[in-house]
């Protein structure tokens, strides 16, 4: 029941408000007495000294269209109507301008260049007007445009500025808003002339994930042009590299997290890519060279449900993951009935056989979208990134990647493990004339098993959409690799296909900083290779009869 | 048996015959006859023809792992093009100062990267000799550290496949970084002279598909005779029964070795050939793409037969200059449709069914 009062002091604040905003329209000819349309009198007379007082004294009044109407004042967009010498907010739309009132928001429509004045500003005004809408902007609703104010107060902040600060971190209660204050007044506590003060400072700040704390203590710590240090004093200077230290060991750890999230995200992919890879080569014992283009096939269904839709791009998205696996599996089943059938027992001939599937697989798409990528956008709650500090952020999509290749995964582990067409997909996979001989429809069962794994590439398809461009050569740029992954893993195992992904991914990232990213393909190209010979049949080999086959 | 038999020497001597008509005839008519005489052949069908026979080369080479020893190689374009850059390397000491930044020393792209000394890789190019010798030893070589790992530890089949596919990506992708060495992105181009002629003539072109048709013929009869050694018999027999042959206490890595280097080397000198007559190599050679392609001629004309290969490679090459000169568009769904149609109808490629003929023919 904590929001009962809450609530009540709401109601009040809404009267209240309701109460003032009346009192401002109706008195906006008589009101000399109300100092908030005083000040806003003064922003109209001629002279720059008197604006740039009602410009402060503006900032001393709490109102809450003070924000929108300095921050148009700063843009050159405030005006004064010629007529009757009312304030506007006025937006240049080359033909005139489009006004409302500046005090009631009032849309005016549109006005020509002789019927309003602007009103100027000199440099000295703007610095002023930025401080104050600074100020303004810290006690703001949202904790990001707080934050923003923050950044912006504590570049230049003067006493003033300083002690507004002070005042709001004992209030805020947003924890990377009070962070930041505290960062900006610890910073600026380094300037001072106590060297109580700052080594205080400088103990409190190694406990700040910030890179300007770490850009200000490294300046600390080096030499000017003339050898000498930049900072005197050496007993600061010792703490600050103790500090920095500390600092540097928290960022190497923040960028390790981040290397194997980069690491598991690019995992992700390959895992996606290579499990439906895992089903038809790893339980059919089918080379299916065609997979890259049934990804590239998902790609594009993406692509077209969005051009459908193209003012639903989040519906679209989850709506394509359905259709380009019914629409991949579809094209896979057709494969298997048409040629792959009559190649069972010969590997290397269906290898073959599936790559001129991909060739013209390649063509049709090719002749249809032309050759060109095609760019899918992606919905906004799949963009930007999850800023976590200013060592660590993770961006939005590789990290819905990672969540949906690890839902995909468990979903067809739960196929294989509880359905009926998984218990039917692992007896033919272990002996197929033994299921036969139990009434076990392998033709089917084949087909359907072939459906699943090519389905599972088109839903690779729609994740891949998300991250690159969409591309008739889409798939050719992954089937290596995810053969690569498959037989790292073991053939036969899809756990073996889930670790080998994440590992190779994670592989590839450490090494790209030291080797670049083409040649740390290279090398884990090479080590793959290296590896197959030291363990011919992968991490998790499989074990007893079918083995032998 | 007795049928194959009686087969192969007809239509392996038809082959010979024409591979032997080709390259004496064409370059003889190319050279003396005038343009406007209608037994002229223009530099256009001799520099095709002198491709042609140089892929032929190739797919002859691969046939021999392949068709003979049942590894299904398909990584085999990257002997090629390592054959081809080793030709080409020496093809680029040749310009000399005549480069686009005349530098005495370095070539092109070298003083174009701010370069300021030859890689220690690059010695030694500047003789002809000792280009020929890493024709045959930069492939062999690779060959030779991949294939005794791969076959020491028993990766056979699609394993082996899926590796040595991985091989020639990962040279592709090596091959593209400019800091290899090798040209990057636009590999070796812009040559002058080989040997003192100027690489543009008529007659030189004439030589070099003379040349080509030689190696293929030359390289065809000791692929043949191979065959028919004892080794060429183990070889076989591996290809058939392999776990068998070792039993019997055959070395069977030692065996497939063998063939691998053989043909790696045969494979780079066919690249050597074709370098000169298209005048370029690049990295795309090392393309998985290619040396699937490769694949296809050998099944298409049929395994295990030699000529096969030959006829394959000069046929579905003709296609392709034919169509890509057509219809552009066209060409990769006629490829496509060919892996299909002869995995799964032509198992035998053309020659089986050569060979089916003749056999309702006799019965």
């Amino acid at each position: 029941m904590n929001s009962l009062p809450l609530i009540r002091h709401f109601k009040w604040l809404a009267v209240l408000m309701l109460v003032c905003s009346l009192a401002a329209h109706g008195g906006q000819d008589t009101a000399v007495a109300h100092p908030w349309l005083d000040a806003l009198d003064g922003l109209k007379q001629g002279s720059m000294p008197e604006r740039e007082q009602a410009i402060i004294k503006l900032g001393d009044i709490k109102d809450s269209r003070n924000l929108g109407i300095l921050q148009a004042l700063l843009d050159g967009k405030l005006f004064i109507a010629k007529a009757d010498a009312r304030l506007l907010i006025a937006t240049d739309n080359h033909q005139g301008f489009d006004a409302r009132d500046a005090l009631s928001g009032e849309t005016l429509g549109a006005m020509g260049h002789d019927a309003i004045t602007k009103i100027n500003l000199t440099n000295k005004m703007r610095g002023t007007l930025r401080k104050i809408i600074g100020q303004l902007e810290l006690t703001a609703d949202d904790p990001a445009v707080r934050l923003a104010a923050v950044k912006a107060m504590a570049k230049a902040a003067d006493e003033k500025d300083l002690a507004l600060l002070r005042a709001r971190a004992e209030q805020e209660q947003d924890g990377d808003v009070r962070q930041a204050i505290n960062v900006a007044l610890l910073l600026r506590d380094m300037d001072s002339d106590d060297k109580a003060v700052r080594v205080m400072a400088i103990e409190a700040l190694k406990a700040y994930n910030s890179q300007d704390v770490a850009n200000r203590l490294n300046a600390m710590v080096e030499k000017d042009e003339n050898g000498e240090f930049l900072e005197a004093d050496a007993d600061i200077r010792n703490l600050a590299k103790a500090s920095l230290i500390n600092i540097n060991a928290r960022l190497q750890w923040y960028s390790a997290i981040e290397t194997v999230f980069f690491g598991l995200s690019l995992g992700a992919v390959l895992v996606l890519a290579a499990i439906g890879l895992a089903i038809t080569f790893g339980v059919m014992g089918v080379i299916n060279m065609a997979h890259g283009e049934l990804m590239m096939l998902g790609a594009y269904t993406t692509y077209v449900m969005q051009q459908l839709m193209p003012n639903y791009l989040g519906v679209s998205l989850l709506l394509s993951i359905p259709a380009a696996f019914v629409i991949s599996a579809l094209v896979g089943i057709a494969i298997e009935r048409g040629i792959i059938r009559f190649l069972y027992g010969r590997p290397l001939e269906t290898l073959l056989a599936t790559f001129g599937v991909s060739l013209i697989l390649q063509q049709s798409v090719r002749s249809i979208f032309s050759p060109l990528n095609r760019s899918v956008a992606t919905p906004e709650w799949m963009s930007g990134s999850w800023q976590i500090n200013d060592f660590l952020s993770l961006t939005w999509n590789r990290f819905y990647i990672l969540v949906f290749c690890l839902l995909v995964f468990v979903m067809l582990l739960q196929i294989l493990k509880r359905t009926k067409l998984g218990l039917e997909v692992r007896a033919v996979a272990q002996n197929r004339k033994m299921a036969r001989a139990m009434g076990i429809p392998t033709d089917k069962v084949d087909a359907m098993t072939f459906g699943l794994g090519s389905g599972i590439a088109g839903v690779a398809g729609v994740a891949l959409s998300q991250i690159t461009n969409v591309g008739p050569n889409l798939g050719q740029a992954y089937i290596v690799d995810s053969f690569m992954v498959v037989v790292f893993g073991g053939v036969g195992n899809l756990l073996g296909t889930l670790v080998a992904g994440f590992s190779l991914g994670i592989a590839n990232k450490f090494l790209e900083p030291f080797a670049g990213a083409v040649l740390a393909k290279i090398l884990v190209l090479v080590f793959i290779i290296l590896f197959i010979q030291k363990r011919p049949r992968g991490l998790f080999p499989q074990k007893g009869r079918a083995a032998d086959s | 048996m007795k049928l194959i038999a009686l087969g192969q020497d007809k239509t392996c001597t038809a082959v010979l015959m024409a591979l032997a008509a080709v390259t004496f005839i064409i370059p003889f008519c190319n050279l003396v006859f005038p343009a406007d005489s209608p037994l002229h052949f223009s530099a256009y069908t001799v520099s095709v023809l002198g491709k042609y026979l140089t892929f032929a080369l190739l797919g002859l080479s691969l046939d021999l792992v392949w068709g003979y020893c049942g590894i299904l190689a398909l990584g085999h374009g990257a002997f090629f093009a390592l054959g081809g850059y080793a030709m080409g390397m020496y093809l680029m000491r040749q310009i000399g100062t005549r480069g686009v930044y005349g530098d005495p020393l370095l070539p092109d792209f070298m003083v174009f990267l701010n370069w300021k000394e030859l890689p220690w890789y690059w010695h030694g190019f500047d003789h002809f000799g000792f280009a020929l010798l890493m024709v045959v030893l930069a492939p062999g070589a690779l060959a030779f550290v991949f294939g005794w790992l791969a076959f020491r530890s028993r990766v056979t089949g699609v394993y082996l496949s899926i590796m040595t596919q991985a091989l020639t990506y990962a040279l592709l992708l090596a091959f593209f970084r400019n800091e290899m060495g090798f040209g990057g992105n636009n590999g070796l181009t812009d040559f002058k002279d080989l040997l003192g002629f100027n690489i543009q003539s008529e007659a030189v072109r004439a030589v070099l598909l003379m040349l080509s048709g030689m190696a293929l013929i030359a390289a065809f009869l000791l692929c043949r005779w191979l065959v028919n050694t004892k080794l060429g018999r183990v070889v076989t027999a591996i290809r058939d029964q392999e776990s068998r042959v070792r039993f019997l206490g055959y070395r069977v890595e030692m065996f497939k070795l063998w063939i691998f280097v053989f043909a790696a080397m045969l494979a780079g000198i066919a690249g050597a050939l074709y370098v000169p007559q298209v005048g370029i190599i690049n990295p795309s050679e090392f393309s998985p793409l290619n040396s699937l392609e490769i694949v296809i001629w050998v099944a298409m004309g049929g395994r295990g037969t030699l000529y096969g290969a030959i006829i394959g490679a000069v046929l579905v090459n003709y296609g392709k200059t034919v169509l890509t000169g057509l219809l552009p568009e066209i060409w990769l769904f006629t490829l496509g449709a060919v892996f299909i149609v002869v995995t799964v109808l032509l198992p035998d490629g053309i020659v089986g069914l050569m060979r089916r003929r003749l056999q309702g023919q006799q019965a």
